[in-house]
């Protein structure tokens, strides 16, 4: 591909005139080789900044301009989203670059074909995290790297800046061309919504993990009831049942011929008696348990909510502090950074960790069930034989008492 | 109806049999000991109905009747299927029949009718006698009646139940034109009273103290088996929640719903297992219960037979009694004491012609009294032989239908064990796929 390289590319030439040498290696931490692999694919891709409203912009015309060396069908693409036009938000609080998004579709699921927002970096990343979080093994085109050091001046340096819209620009067309991840609801929304809704639905995730530990703590808690109520009828049964045996070994006493039969049955009775004890203690001292701390949990999981939930509203009021108040502004700036932090890495570490937690459960709750199943087959399984060895018993006794006992 | 031998091979070795099908080898059983009645005629209960009909006091009422067919044993072997003959009773005529027999029969143990109001019930089952499956099994326990009655070697041959099974029209009149109403008012008042017999026959003592035992027993078993079904049937039921539990927690699972939402499906299926199950316990109940009833005809013969050993006492002392009179008034000694001795010593002695008198009557009621008793110890002897020799019969069947029903109930806790498995098997699958 280097072969074909046209002077778009943004890699050597801008990069090292613009930026100190020890911060580059920081920005682009790549390969010069994958740096030109990464860049030149996209060398047929219309060039963003040379996009502009004036342009013809319906989607068939639009054709001629996308040319892909990907096996998709030219005709068949309908969906086109560009991102351009960068601009500076100067808030109370921070700095801010956003990008516009533009969207041309004939794709029914989208209300109209034509959408326009601005979106920032954030904004990308968050739609990152959700299509890996949705589709855990499928390949997300990566993004720019997030510039870790904030407040440098650099990061508002024109070159960074074009060089960062375009690989925002790559980065959105991949999601779009890709066959799952452009049918995706948060894709849709990314493109579509006004930034209040876009906040919101942000928030929805949330919120559906509420929804979630909400469910699933009722069902857990069902379960976990009506294996008690099982336990309990078990025991019911197995009173109930004590009584059998010794009414036929009672009744054998009376009896001649019958005698040895009674007897028979009595004792097999009993041990059936005996297997429905151990199962009722196995569910007592297996499946129970481990029910009971899912129940446990759920209120765990609420727990944690809240408190992200708090972190949250935590930093939801620094913000509107700091855009009210006057004075402390320095401090409160610094504040209300910490309070970003804090939230982000609670948002991330509860992600990850919800993830964790679903596997765990998944896990032990199959097992769980599993071995309660299995059990409950072993328990069936020994009392067919206790009755098998009781029907074999008559039929010795009647070969062997050599009376035909049946005519 | 093959030959008893393999067929008993079968029983056991077929742990599938069914209710239906080990109730056919009872019957098979029954045609096998071959009394000429069943010899030459295929007796079943059909069906039943519901009518509606006026009552003796003019009230409408609605009541069940069944449908006893007979047909030609050699019409079903030849390969013609001639319809069978048929006619509609009620179960009060069923009544009427064995009432007939006892009084007739009072030292045979005649077999029991199906319970007239369903007892020993556990909740689900209705205690209606209007129920469709109450009434189902009562059609089965009349059928089984007649055949017992046809398989009996005495009961077979007699003419009133002959016409019962064949005259529709008229039979009631029949029946009671035998006068036996009259012997069993008297009957019902012997079998009531209390009385002490002198020399118990240690047989018949025995045999009366096993009824009351097997009586005892047997109701205890019911009482205790009733119980533990409706226990069962709560286990199994409860397991139904789990059904709809996991059907809705697999709504809100992405990997574990698919598991989730099968291994429900089995709880139902084993959840709904349950009905067939208790239904075909209900027959063992059933065979449970004939022995019940059948311990109350049992205790009836003893009862019987007391009574008759207790006329041939009294009959005996009383002969005694006249003996000692006429020796008393013949030589003038007083060894015992009486009222005419009292007198006679207060108002002094009778003239020669009053003694001669009452020698005269007492030698008469000596007379008349041997006569009474040799006849009632005749009466014994022969109803110690025949109720003997029936007892007998009666141990011998007991033992072997008893015998059948606790194989059929091992065979029915494999079948249920055997479904159980295979639940439980599903849903381990299912699970593992969570």
């Amino acid at each position: 591909m280097s072969g074909s390289v046209v002077d778009n590319t943004v890699s050597s030439g801008n990069s090292s005139a613009a930026i100190p040498t020890d911060i580059s290696g920081q920005i682009l931490d790549l390969d010069e080789d994958d740096d030109l692999e990464v860049f030149s694919k996209d060398t047929n891709l219309t060039d963003g900044s040379s996009f502009n409203a004036s342009m013809q912009t319906s989607p068939a015309s639009m054709i001629n301009q996308y040319k892909f060396e990907e096996e998709e069908d030219a005709e068949t693409k309908d969906i086109f989203v560009t991102v351009d036009n960068p601009e500076s938000h100067v808030t109370a609080i921070e700095t801010y670059i956003t990008y516009r998004v533009v969207t041309k579709t004939t794709r029914s699921e989208f209300d109209s074909s034509e959408f326009e927002v601005r979106r920032r970096y954030q904004d990308f990343l968050w739609l990152k995290g959700r299509l890996e979080e949705a589709h855990p093994t499928l390949i997300v085109h990566p993004l720019p790297e997030k510039f870790v050091m904030k407040g440098m001046v650099e990061r508002f340096n024109e070159d960074f800046i074009e060089t960062r819209r375009r690989a925002l620009h790559r980065f959105l067309n991949k999601i779009a061309e890709h066959p799952i991840f452009s049918s995706s609801e948060d894709f849709k929304i990314f493109l579509t919504a006004a930034s209040g809704e876009l906040t919101s639905h942000k928030k929805q995730e949330f919120t559906e993990m509420q929804e979630y530990v909400e469910a699933f703590s009722q069902k857990i808690s069902s379960v976990d009831k009506v294996t008690q109520r099982i336990v309990r009828e078990q025991k019911e049964y197995l009173e109930e049942l004590k009584e059998c045996g010794p009414t036929y070994a009672l009744w054998s006493q009376s009896e001649e011929e019958l005698a040895e039969s009674l007897k028979n049955v009595a004792g097999s009775v009993d041990r059936c008696c005996k297997e429905t004890e151990e199962q009722v203690k196995h569910l007592n001292d297996h499946l129970i348990p481990v029910l009971h701390e899912y129940v446990l949990c759920a209120d765990t999981l609420k727990a944690v909510l809240r408190r992200r939930d708090n972190i949250q509203a935590d930093f939801e009021a620094k913000t509107e502090a700091l855009a009210t108040k006057k004075t402390d502004r320095d401090m409160m700036r610094d504040d209300l950074d910490k309070a970003e932090d804090r939230l982000e890495w609670a948002n991330n570490a509860l992600k990850s960790d919800w993830t964790r937690w679903q596997k765990v459960m998944r896990t032990d709750l199959r097992s769980a069930f599993v071995d309660t199943a299995e059990r409950n087959v072993s328990y069936y399984e020994k009392c067919l034989a206790v009755w098998e060895s009781f029907l074999n018993s008559q039929r010795t006794d009647a070969e062997g008492n050599g009376k035909v006992d049946f005519s | 109806m093959a030959d008893s031998g393999s067929e008993d091979i079968a029983v056991i070795g077929n742990t599938d049999l069914t209710p239906s099908e080990s109730e056919n080898n009872l019957k098979n059983t029954m045609v096998e000991t071959g009394t000429s009645l069943l010899k030459k005629m295929e007796i079943s209960v059909a069906e039943a109905e519901k009518r509606t009909g006026k009552n003796a006091v003019n009230m409408q009422e609605t009541y069940t009747v069944y449908l006893i067919e007979t047909r030609p044993v050699d019409a079903a072997s030849e390969g013609t299927n001639p319809v069978p003959d048929s006619l509609w009773r009620r179960y009060s005529e069923f009544e009427l029949l064995r009432n007939y027999l006892l009084v007739t029969y009072p030292f045979l143990v005649v077999p029991p009718l199906p319970e007239k109001r369903a007892e020993f019930v556990w909740h689900k089952l209705s205690a209606d006698n209007m129920d469709p499956d109450f009434v189902e099994r009562r059609r089965v326990g009349l059928e089984n009646f007649l055949l017992r009655v046809a398989s009996h070697p005495v009961l077979s041959s007699d003419k009133i139940f002959y016409s019962f099974l064949t005259e529709e029209n008229g039979w009631k009149e029949t029946v009671f034109e035998t006068g036996f109403q009259a012997k069993a008012d008297s009957r019902l008042k012997a079998l009531n009273a209390t009385f002490r017999v002198k020399n118990p026959d240690k047989r018949f003592a025995d045999m009366k103290h096993y009824g009351d035992e097997l009586q005892s027993v047997i109701s205890q078993l019911l009482r205790v088996r009733a119980r533990a079904a409706d226990r069962l049937y709560g286990v199994y039921k409860v397991h139904g929640n789990y059904g709809r539990v996991f059907s809705e927690w697999s709504a809100i699972e992405k990997e574990m719903g698919d598991g989730l939402q099968s291994a429900g499906h089995h709880m139902d299926a084993y959840a709904a297992s349950v009905d067939d199950i208790l239904e075909e316990e209900e027959h063992y109940a059933d065979q449970l219960k004939e022995y019940l009833f059948y311990a109350d005809a049992l205790r009836a013969v003893c009862r019987k037979h007391e009574l008759t050993q207790y006329e041939l006492e009294m009959a005996a002392l009383d002969l005694t009694s006249k003996k000692q009179q006429r020796e008393e008034l013949a030589t003038g000694t007083i060894r015992t004491f009486s009222l005419k001795g009292m007198t006679s010593k207060l108002f002094g002695q009778e003239t020669p012609e009053q003694r001669e008198a009452k020698l005269n009557m007492l030698e008469t009621q000596i007379e008349e009294g041997e006569e009474l008793v040799k006849e009632r110890n005749a009466e014994c002897d022969e109803f110690v032989k025949s109720a003997w020799v029936d007892i007998e019969r009666f141990k011998e069947q007991k033992d072997h239908d008893l015998r059948e029903a606790l194989i059929s109930y091992a065979i029915m806790q494999i079948s249920m064990c055997k479904k159980g498995i295979q639940v439980w098997n599903n849903a381990k699958e299912c699970f593992s796929k969570m």
